[in-house]
């Protein structure tokens, strides 16, 4: 997985509430395309117009928010299917850091498995950022996770093992396959006390 | 010691290590694969080297880009075909059971889960797929995981996950006639909107929950994800167990009796403590209709469409302060994960028997599974649909998602007793109107958005 540190990027204003997976990917999407193309599909309702041409009225098309990394978002951002495609699309577009109230939990937990992290903070605090964001010649956001902190002065929190892996890196496969003894330890007891979980499907 | 509740219960039973930090890794008891989300964790793993742990504890089926075409025999498109080869060839290579076409058990994970017997009280099952809250209408601890997760599970049987709050929400008195699960839900969640439930585990209680048959406890528990909980739970009970006893994955004999005593000791305690309750009364309900593109966007049917989200309004061409009902549709799907078991289809037929569908719209029925197709078709239901001008189809997920190219076409208007109404779901500009299977198939009758206490 990517690394988390420090970002210092564009950030744009995206304050819909309860933007759903489906409008951030379109499951016609989901279901063969190569995930390293997936970026060009965000959004791509709102992005394009009938007939393919940018919308030159979507955020991320006006010329000063090309290139954002950040997305200053509105309440319960992500809700809705569980595709991670939705955060493969947004990371193939470059975001990597969204700050929002409130967001869909599954959306939320497939984001810290792809090195893109999600920033809740007090409703107020992204309403000042949103402003801060839309402002005319807004200069760029910083995110630095290691002080857990926007702009310098606005914490965040963040739990301590998501932290540890997206500030490193790490690959929660890895990690787990390496508690294998547990794993193991876990199902021979449970064999005994739980016999019916083991083996239904062997005719 | 404070009570624990039922959630707590299963909960802990599955925790393997605790992580620190509220952060625990958890036993995957079982794993419902599908063709969809299903082959990319497979190639995923195979990607890494790595074999499934215990493709014993998983089972496969086909449901997402499968055709429902009548006579199909397998997707819509060569893509989907060769998706649909990829899966059965990854799950061969591991040793996996695949419900595939011509088997009982083929259809929605979520329908053939429970149908199985796979799903049982206790166990803590997930899928691919965000509706797997649904199987906690047995008392399961069950929730929907992304691709990367899901290859966890493939590779170590395990998920690494920070424990929800609580909450109960509790469904008080007698739901009226022509009211149901679906309604039930539907209301909640106009109530306390679709962030309600977010980072909470949610307990249904109460009369009305007690009363619903297992069937409709799934809807309401389907629905756990609109409400945003990725978990939604109801006690097992005496009905729970007549309906798990003699399924085909379910345990037998001394293994039953074991399993039955534990299962008994689930319920949460009487003075178990939730970070949060709500109440819904359900004497005064009246069937629910979505307006917006947002599940809480519900009212219901002798409502007016009220003067809010004028965005969403616009999308779904509809006037504030006009009532909802007699809005003229254009299809009407009676199916998904949220409405496709028997009982659904019986709801729907009781209100279709003897009459005909609008000659203006084009309504299908898309059983949940294979075998809730064949018992249907036992008693007669296909030919009720038939006879009224419904279009009787094969068992997959459908126009609920589309992902197979069932659509709705741009700006048509639909009835849908699936479980989301957002701006494209069904296909884009399409218009969707989320309702029970009594209220959908009263609106393919009437042609318009009906009240279906009135048939």
């Amino acid at each position: 997985m990517e690394k988390f540190t420090t970002l210092t990027a564009t950030a744009a204003p995206f304050p819909q509430r309860n933007v759903d997976t489906d409008t951030i990917i379109r499951i016609e999407r989901c279901t063969g395309t190569p995930k390293a193309e997936l970026g060009k599909y965000a959004f791509e309702m709102a992005r394009y117009l009938p007939g393919g041409a940018e919308n030159p009225e979507f955020v991320l098309n006006q010329p000063r928010y090309r290139g954002a990394q950040i997305l200053v978002c509105g309440e319960f951002f992500g809700t809705g299917s569980s595709r991670e495609m939705a955060v493969w699309a947004l990371a193939g577009m470059g975001i990597r850091c969204l700050i929002a109230p409130s967001f869909g939990q599954i959306f939320q937990g497939n984001c810290f498995q792809n090195g893109v992290l999600p920033i809740t903070l007090p409703p107020a605090s992204v309403a000042a950022l949103m402003r801060q964001a839309s402002a005319p010649g807004a200069g760029s956001f910083t995110v630095d996770l290691e002080r857990q902190a926007v702009n310098g002065d606005i914490r965040f929190e963040i739990g301590a093992r998501r932290k540890q892996m997206l500030l490193e890196g790490l690959d929660e496969i890895d990690l787990t396959l390496a508690l294998e003894p547990k794993i193991a330890a876990f199902q021979d007891a449970d064999r005994t006390r739980r016999p019916w979980i083991y083996g239904c499907t062997r005719s | 010691m404070a009570g624990r509740t039922l959630f707590d219960k299963v909960w802990d039973e599955h925790v393997i290590e605790d992580l620190g930090d509220g952060v625990q890794l958890l036993h995957v008891d079982r794993h419902l694969l599908n063709e969809l989300s299903g082959h990319r964790g497979q190639l995923e793993i195979a990607k890494r080297g790595l074999a499934m742990r215990n493709p014993e504890l998983s089972i496969g089926t086909l449901d997402h880009v499968v055709s429902t075409a009548p006579g199909r025999r397998g997707g819509p498109a060569p893509w989907a075909d060769r998706m649909i080869e990829i899966f059965r060839a990854e799950s061969r290579r591991a040793g996996v059971a695949v419900h595939d076409f011509g088997d009982d058990g083929q259809g929605i994970v979520h329908v053939i889960g429970p149908e199985l017997g796979f799903t049982l009280p206790g166990v803590l099952l997930v899928c691919g797929d965000s509706h797997t809250c649904t199987h906690g209408a047995l008392g399961a601890l069950a929730w929907g995981i992304g691709t990367s997760e899901l290859t966890h599970v493939l590779a170590t049987q395990t998920l690494v996950q920070q424990k929800p709050r609580t909450m109960r929400v509790r469904f008080d008195g007698a739901v009226p006639r022509g009211v149901g699960a679906k309604d039930m839900i539907l209301a909640l969640i106009g109530k306390i909107g679709t962030a309600g439930g977010m980072g909470y585990a949610v307990e249904y209680a109460g009369e009305a929950i007690r009363a619903l048959d297992l069937e409709g406890r799934m809807t309401v528990c389907n629905l756990s994800i609109e409400l945003g909980a990725k978990i939604g739970m109801i006690a097992p009970d005496a009905k729970t167990f007549e309906y798990a006893k003699g399924r085909r994955y379910a345990p037998e004999g001394p293994q039953w009796n074991q399993a039955l005593a534990h299962w008994q000791t689930l319920p949460s305690d009487a003075d178990a403590r939730f970070d949060a309750e709500h109440t819904l009364d359900c004497a005064t309900l009246a069937p629910q209709i979505t307006w917006g593109t947002s599940p809480e966007d519900v009212i219901g049917v002798d409502a007016i469409v009220p003067d809010a989200k004028p965005e969403a309004l616009a999308y779904m061409g509809l006037a504030p302060g006009r009532p909802i009902a007699g809005t003229k549709v254009d299809r009407v799907f009676i199916g998904s994960c949220t409405n496709a078991r028997l009982s659904d289809l019986r709801a729907a037929a009781r209100i279709v028997r003897g009459r005909r569908v609008a000659a203006h719209v084009k309504a299908w029925v898309v059983p949940g599974s294979t075998r809730v197709k064949r018992e249907a078709q036992a008693e007669g239901l296909d030919e009720v649909f038939r006879a009224a001008g419904f279009e009787w189809r094969e068992p997959g997920c459908s126009m609920c998602v589309g992902a197979n190219g069932d659509l709705v076409a741009p700006l048509e208007r639909c009835v849908s007793t699936s479980n989301r109404n957002f701006v494209g779901r069904q296909g884009p500009q399409a218009r969707t109107h989320l309702a029970s299977p009594a209220s959908a198939a009263a609106a393919a009758i009437a042609g318009e958005i009906a009240d279906v206490r009135s048939f």
